[in-house]
């Protein structure tokens, strides 16, 4: 075989390959929108659903998954920052880091079921905090801290050198130099991971089952003061979210209507993951050009 | 009158030494040159200046540099401090990937002393004009300094310098990244700037070291083996290490 013929086998063979995952992830998608979407309506969206008659929604179910993900990254992006500017700019080279890191990593390849549990035991038993959206909120921040530290670590490690050279020749100390020209630099690959996990969070399921919760009390929608029970905003109260809720219906749904109610759930959470990733893509492009050229 | 003194710095990377006792003294308001083979120690020693040897891990250094008599290697150091009042340009055009308006005035943002609209206008065209790149620059300062070329970059690198008013600036082969053209207007700009600035220039460039610095010194092996003025240095070089370099019979 002469070189560009093999050459050519080789540029095939790996289209081949690249067709066939383009392929399985086409159809999958397309099967769980052509099954789902005839059952979405502005009624299905908001509507609270029903355990025992049909025609019940999944408005509570989205509200809390959204809901869910706000708290989480309220508490998970303030760490990840924090230990990712830590390992990146200031973590000196030696064992401690190594350990450190090494702790991401296994944090990282824990299954989710595990660190549901480990969240039931520690959040809803230990802290006494129930089922509640606090307890999901911690539980999914040690799922989802160890990716969104090495994402920040890795952008900010991906701005050169002579980016930081030219702040601290500038008489920038190194504190101002990672604040106002690495960090900027860096945004468009933080955002980007943030919204990435952000996708990830949303269609989480299994953290969440035993921490919080599997069940969707009625909310009162124009009850805003977060201690009430009944108020949306209330981080102590149950919260069983989209992902949560496909997995019950699935499992134990006692609904007449159950493979449609599921059917067009599945395809809310997957268009809601598809705009996260289209919005990362977007966002991240553009807050690049406007940070480029100001 | 000397502004910088060198006496008998030695560095060290881990165990192997690059600086060997060097001995030196710059003067205000002249540009010198430290010239040399690659690995010679010579960017190593202007590095030493404003401490960006500091971010190298492993780095160690005895002796003494004093900088308007003052230690900068003593304990009551400020290195931000230090590092405002001595510029840095370096071998590869580094602007930040912000409009060319921002990369001038970046250091001047983040001091204690807060600049109007128009002060800040002012030092910009100060800089940009006095860097030479003004006219290239003045209808696209909300540009992104990335869109320039690579010679024009490294012009607005150097007003980003000027506009924090330093006292010495310090140029690693600014020129050497660059095409004939655009070096020649950069070398041009340097010897204007003499007047005001006290520069020290590394440099590969043998015919740009004879034409703009004041003063001379050739590093060989992290040895200071000669240092003059310059003409004496490019027409009678007392070393014959430092004939042999600049006449390329080796390096």
């Amino acid at each position: 075989m002469t070189p560009k013929k093999a050459d050519r086998l080789a540029t095939g063979i790996l289209y081949g390959i690249a067709g066939i995952i383009v392929v399985i992830l086409a159809s999958l998608l397309l099967y769980i929108l052509a099954q789902g979407l005839p059952h979405v309506s502005f009624k299905f969206l908001t509507t609270p659903s029903k355990s025992f008659q049909a025609g019940g929604g999944i408005g509570i179910q989205l509200f809390n998954s959204f809901y869910l993900l706000f708290i989480t990254m309220l508490v998970s992006i303030p760490i990840s920052l924090g230990a990712g500017i830590y390992l990146s700019e200031y973590a000196p080279n030696n064992w401690v880091t190594g350990l450190i890191r090494t702790a991401i990593e296994i944090l990282s390849s824990l299954p989710s079921v595990v660190v549901g549990l480990f969240g039931f035991l520690l959040f809803v038993v230990k802290a006494q905090l129930g089922f509640s959206i606090i307890s999901g909120a911690l539980a999914l921040t040690f799922f989802n801290l160890p990716l969104l530290t090495r994402n920040v670590e890795e952008s900010l490690k991906a701005v050169h050198f002579t980016q930081r050279e030219a702040g601290l020749a500038l008489g920038l100390s190194r504190w101002e130099t990672v604040t106002h020209v690495i960090i900027p630099e860096a945004l468009p690959g933080i955002l980007t991971g943030v919204i990435l996990g952000a996708g990830r969070i949303f269609g989480e399921a299994a953290a969440l089952i035993y921490t919080a919760g599997q069940s969707a009390p009625a909310l009162d929608f124009t009850n805003w003061n977060p201690l009430s029970i009944s108020s949306p905003l209330n981080i102590f109260r149950q919260a069983e979210t989209l992902a949560v809720h496909i997995w019950k219906i699935n499992s134990e749904g006692n609904m007449p209507d159950g493979p449609t109610v599921s059917a067009g759930a599945s395809a809310v959470l997957i268009l809601a993951v598809l705009l996260f990733n289209f919005l990362a893509r977007f966002l991240g492009k553009r807050i690049h050009k406007k940070m480029t050229s100001a | 009158m000397a502004i910088i003194t060198s006496k008998d710095l030695d560095l060290f990377y881990g165990e192997k030494q690059a600086l060997n006792q060097i001995n030196i003294e710059f003067y205000e308001k002249e540009i010198t040159a430290l010239i040399g083979p690659s690995g010679c120690g010579k960017s190593t020693f202007l590095r030493t200046l404003n401490r960006m040897n500091d971010l190298i891990p492993g780095v160690t250094i005895n002796g003494e540099v004093q900088f308007n008599g003052q230690d900068i290697y003593g304990s009551s150091m400020d290195v931000v401090m230090l590092r405002k009042q001595m510029g840095m340009v370096f071998q590869q055009p580094n602007p930040f990937p912000f409009s060319i308006y921002d990369n001038v005035t970046y250091g001047l943002r983040l001091q204690q002393q807060t600049y109007t609209k128009e002060e800040l206008d002012q030092i910009v065209e100060e800089s940009l004009k006095a860097a030479a790149v003004w006219d290239d620059v003045k209808d696209k300062l909300n540009k992104s300094a990335l869109s320039l070329s690579g010679g024009q970059q490294q012009r607005v690198c150097i007003a980003r310098v000027l506009a924090v008013k330093p006292d010495v600036i310090l140029l690693d082969e600014p020129t050497s990244a660059l095409d004939p053209v655009s070096s020649g207007k950069i070398e041009e700009m340097l010897y204007d700037l003499k007047e005001d600035y006290t520069m020290i220039m590394v440099t590969h460039n043998m015919p740009q070291a004879s034409r703009i610095s004041d003063r001379t010194a050739f590093f060989l092996n992290g040895d200071l083996i000669e240092y003059a003025p310059t003409k004496e240095i490019f027409l009678n070089p007392k070393k014959i290490e430092t004939e042999n370099y600049i006449t390329g019979k080796f390096g």
